[in-house]
């Protein structure tokens, strides 16, 4: 027996969940195996490549916003949570104090240089390979550092005072040199290969130079090393090569019965500008028996002109004027990315390296069964 | 007892504390009888004020009765979390 076919009507009504006064209905999708009974839900990559569409609404260097349409929600949410938690960056983790007479702490600071986003040749941090870190159980079984897991990096600095300013000068930046330390005063320091991967432009720097790090006073110094390693923003939130990746779906509005003249210019206020508009009501429309537009020619109706730009606030469903007229939704399966990244890779390269990883995963998991059945 | 009256106790028994025996003559140039020189920093004027055993703690700069130790001059290391 062949499957049945649902109809196009009742395949765009499963594709939108309900968005009501208090609540959230129809959320959960339904196209697999033995929901609909007679209807073939197989997945199949044919058809997975047919409807499967991408589309760019922004793509910065280091913020990108597109559309994914036609997948699942656990598909898109692994992207989600694999480009927060999973693609590999690279941070300082060992910071080797040899002097630091300012008033913060050691471990203070050692966490704050932590935090500092730093980029490179994107090469040389593909290069670079994982460094282990020695565990309870195994003390000796770190690895020891070396160019292609460790980079060098240096923080020395010496506060002293000016010579030669205004006496009525009370700006301690003006009054001694390093009053301030900033990130642009972190040194690189190449070993081995590093002196290939990064060279010029390419250096491992921080992202932001004007990152402020301690504050000094003369005769205070601050003189230590820093390792930076290769990491996952699992381990730790340094190691996040994005400051946000989220996804939103595509909200949907229909506007079931006209809303027309006073009610549509209030109606126009109850979302966003531009997502909905005033056209005039023809006259054709008008002469429609039951449309709900007799003899309303001329007047103006509310149209629905770009719904990508709501934020579903609801508040359209709060007016007792348009109680049964609206219906509020969004596109299950439309997923609306904004990827923004802290600086080491372009924001769009990184959304193809959680497809690599989630693709690398995939193989693992692959293997793993290969090897129960044997 | 009052502040004045309070006697340092003598190292009578020989390297009692840290800073007897082993560690004597170690910061070169102390007195070997009196115990090393150590170097303390002025809590109101931070000059360098270098003590032995026995003497008054006090500024020679400016006759502040607070010092402070110096850093350790060994390297630390910390994890960057």
């Amino acid at each position: 027996m062949a499957p049945l076919i649902a109809s196009q009507e009742e395949l765009q009504r499963r594709r939108i969940v309900d968005i009501n006064p208090e609540t959230v209905s129809n959320f959960a999708s339904t196209d697999f195996p033995g929901h609909w009974p007679g209807e073939s839900h197989e997945w199949n990559l044919g058809k997975f490549r047919d409807n499967f569409n991408v589309e760019f609404h922004r793509n910065d260097q280091f913020e990108a916003s597109f559309s994914l349409v036609g997948l699942d929600a656990s598909i898109a949410n692994a992207f989600r949570r694999i480009l927060m938690a999973e693609v590999p960056s690279i941070a300082i983790e060992f910071v080797f104090v040899h002097n630091n007479t300012s008033v913060i702490q050691d471990e203070v600071l050692a966490q704050r240089l932590g935090l500092i986003p730093l980029k490179g040749s994107v090469e040389g941090i593909n290069w670079m390979r994982w460094f282990k870190k020695p565990t309870e159980d195994d003390p000796e079984g770190g690895s020891t550092p070396s160019d292609f897991n460790t980079i060098v990096l240096r923080l020395d600095v010496k506060c002293e005072k000016n010579t030669n300013v205004d006496p009525k000068e009370d700006d301690p930046r003006k009054l001694y040199k390093h009053a301030h330390v900033y990130a642009k005063d972190i040194t690189f320091h190449p070993v081995g290969r590093q002196e290939q991967f990064f060279v010029g432009d390419d250096a491992i720097q921080p992202v932001n130079p004007d990152i402020l790090i301690a504050k000094l006073r003369p005769g205070q110094k601050i003189d230590m090393e820093l390792h930076v390693i290769k990491g996952i923003g699992a381990d730790h939130a340094k190691f996040s090569p994005v400051a946000t990746a989220s996804y939103r779906l595509l909200p949907d509005i229909k506007i079931l019965r006209p809303i027309i003249g006073e009610d549509a210019r209030k109606f126009v206020k109850c979302f966003p500008a531009g997502v909905i508009g005033l056209e005039q009501v023809t006259r054709e429309e008008a002469s429609q028996k039951g449309s709900g537009y007799e003899g309303h020619e001329g007047e103006m109706k509310a149209v629905v002109r770009d719904a990508f730009k709501d934020t579903v606030s609801r508040e359209c469903l709060r007016h007792e004027e348009f109680q049964g007229k609206v219906k509020l939704g969004r596109v299950r399966d439309h997923f609306i990315f904004n990827v923004e990244s802290v600086g080491q890779f372009d924001s769009d390269v990184l959304f193809l390296e959680s497809v690599k990883v989630l693709k690398l995963k995939c193989a693992r998991w692959k293997r793993g069964l290969v090897d129960l059945v044997r | 007892m009052s502040r004045e009256a309070y006697q340092v106790p003598s190292n009578l028994g020989g390297s009692q504390n840290a800073f007897g025996g082993a560690d004597t003559g170690a910061s070169g140039g102390a007195a070997s009888l009196d115990g090393p020189m150590v170097a303390y920093l002025c809590g109101e004027c931070n000059s360098r004020v270098s003590l032995k055993r026995g003497d008054q703690i006090r500024c020679k700069e400016c006759g502040h009765r607070v010092l402070y130790k110096e850093r350790t001059k060994r390297m630390v290391q910390f994890e960057a979390r």
